[in-house]
């Protein structure tokens, strides 16, 4: 089975042309677990491999696909919580329960090997170990099944989260700053996507005007939107729709970042399955088709990213997507960026121009009519920020609004093409799907 | 609360010597005149480790943009929200940042593009870092 390192899978340069695969790859199946806040340490129905396996199934239930026909398994193994993930982010060394729940595998992490033994998949012949974050994993999967290491591929993303105040223990509970946080951890930076994020957004308000809460109608409408996706932890459990006064009164964390401008870290598994567009025209649910996928890892300059640096890494990644993708910003029906935290959507929103957005008018667009009924239906997905952090939210409305399944969240525009993402500026990917081939 | 402890490797070394000096060396490229920080393998614009040697700096720059930490979460600087944490240009290479709490600050009252200048503070005996304080 190929290591990732072995197979040159992603499209991570400048100038490759259009994807040689365009349109001869779909997505056929996608399944969700409950998203729940934490795993109880207890109920063995809600591990993380069991909603995982849970997801496979609905994923190959949506398709029409057996377990015998999965012949590719994507699955990432990273606890999302990572090293650092608070005082319970490594379960060991409880007691195990019995098989299959009897090593950390299937409790808080979840590979491919684990998931192919439960599901019982017998022909599997791509299942590549170390498998990068669902922003990327999507892209793998379609350049496996373009390439023709795979025919239908199975890509599972499990998030896991645990008692504890997140990310709270490990080496954010260190004395010593090691490796790469020598350089940031000694002032505060304990590293991560919001520091990414908001020195650049505090430039962005300086230079092209407008005020942190300014993101609150963006933020308010993702809440909205998560009320709308059924699946999410915000329908789940009925949260109360967000509110201006809610926003403007929450408490701050990165001041200005805000409380409400951070997802929230939840315990959940989507799978998608992924096969060739000939294949997937036989299938159960229309092809949802893949036109491009796209990859970046830009490497900063130095501390802290500025804004001229976060506006040129997304620059390029729009054009990277585009070229490959050989269609350009009027052509995109659908927009899902990532969300994980608010004052970045308005970087992806002006790189790509969605809707005509250039730099510096995001708040201004924010202000507008961004509803799913509306005229401009941004981010129909509800992210991150209305969901919970699956990370998944984005691939799953772009697919069923192509599909038009997307229930009270379809969007009453054109939708044939949809971009979603999960990245932040600096490293990630893109993925641009059609609902028709060309 | 003392601040966080760096730990040197072999890159690192000689930044951190000249720290607990009290001297600020980055790299520069000679072949491509840039200065670098944080320390890395290679030149970040031509790619090569070939013209890399230390330099010493002035030591002069200037608030760009600030946050305040108010709910972070390294458990050791808990006792030191809210705390502002600000990023400072250098004014040889406006291109190089770095990180600084500006001691002698009231969080929330950062004049952002205010000239700094480096200092250096103890997080441990004989340790130092280097840190920015807004020049009168």
């Amino acid at each position: 089975m190929a290591a990732p390192d072995q197979y040159r899978w992603r499209r991570d340069r400048d100038g490759l042309g259009v994807w040689e695969h365009r349109g001869k790859v779909a997505l056929a199946g996608f399944g969700h677990s409950p998203v729940d806040r934490r795993w109880d340490g207890a109920s063995m129905d809600k591990t993380l491999g069991a909603y995982s396996i849970l997801a496979c199934q609905k994923a190959m239930d949506d398709a029409g696909v057996m377990p015998h026909e999965i012949d590719g398994v994507i699955c990432c193994d990273s606890h999302i919580a990572g090293g650092s993930g608070g005082s319970a982010s490594q379960w060991a060394p409880r007691p195990y329960f019995a098989p299959p729940y009897d090593s950390e595998w299937g409790l808080t992490l979840v590979n491919a090997r684990w998931l192919i033994e439960q599901l019982g998949l017998r022909n599997v012949r791509f299942a590549p170990t170390g498998v990068p974050t669902i922003g990327e994993m999507v892209g793998m999967a379609a350049q496996a099944v373009g390439d023709d290491l795979c025919n239908t591929c199975l890509v599972i993303y499990p998030t896991g989260n645990l008692e504890g105040r997140y990310r709270r223990g490990g080496e954010n509970a260190d004395d010593y700053a090691r490796g790469a946080r020598q350089w940031t951890a000694p002032w505060g930076n304990h590293g991560g996507n919001d520091f990414i994020n908001i020195f650049p957004h505090r430039q962005y308000c300086r230079k092209y005007g407008g005020q942190h809460d300014d993101l609150a109608p963006f933020v308010i409408n993702q809440h909205r939107n998560g009320l709308l996706t059924p699946w999410g932890y915000n329908a789940t459990y009925k949260v109360p729709q967000l509110t201006i006064e809610d926003y403007v009164r929450s408490r701050y964390i990165l001041n200005p970042l805000r409380l409400w401008d951070c997802d929230r870290p939840v315990n959940a598994s989507a799978a998608y399955l992924f096969t060739t567009a000939d294949r997937a025209r036989d299938m159960r649910q229309p092809p949802v088709y893949v036109l491009n996928h796209s990859q970046h890892n830009f490497r900063q300059r130095t501390t802290q990213a500025d804004l001229d640096e976060i506006e040129d890494w997304t620059d390029r990644a729009a054009r990277r997507m585009y070229e490959g993708a050989g269609l350009g910003p009027k052509d995109v029906d659908i927009f899902n960026p990532y969300d994980g935290f608010a004052p970045m959507a308005q970087f992806f929103l002006e790189a790509f121009q969605w809707h005509g957005v250039k730099r510096g008018e995001a708040l201004a667009f924010y202000a507008g009519d961004i509803r799913v009924e509306g005229p401009h239906p941004f981010s129909s997905s509800g992210g991150n920020l209305g969901n919970g952090r699956t990370r998944t939210a984005m691939y799953t409305d772009s697919i069923e609004q192509l599909r038009g399944t997307a229930g009270v969240r379809q969007v009453k525009i054109r939708a044939e093409t949809a971009l979603a993402a999960f990245t932040t500026p600096s490293s990630g990917g893109w993925i641009m799907f059609g609902k028709h081939p060309r | 609360m003392p601040k966080l402890i760096p730990v040197p490797d072999i890159l690192s070394q000689p930044f951190w010597d000249a720290v607990n000096e009290r001297r600020l060396v980055l790299q520069h490229c000679s072949a491509c005149d840039r200065l670098q920080y944080p320390p890395q393998q290679a030149c970040h614009v031509c790619g090569s480790p070939a013209n890399l040697a230390w330099r010493e700096v002035l030591g002069k720059g200037h608030i760009a943009a600030y946050i305040v930490i108010e709910d972070g979460r390294l458990i050791r600087r808990l006792p030191d929200q809210p705390y502002n944490l600000a990023m400072v240009t250098l004014d040889e290479d406006p291109r190089v940042n770095f990180y600084s709490n500006l001691p002698g600050i009231s969080p929330y009252e950062v004049p952002v593009g205010a000239a700094v200048e480096v200092t250096f503070e103890e997080v441990a005996p004989g340790r130092l870092i280097h840190e920015w304080r807004v020049v009168a």
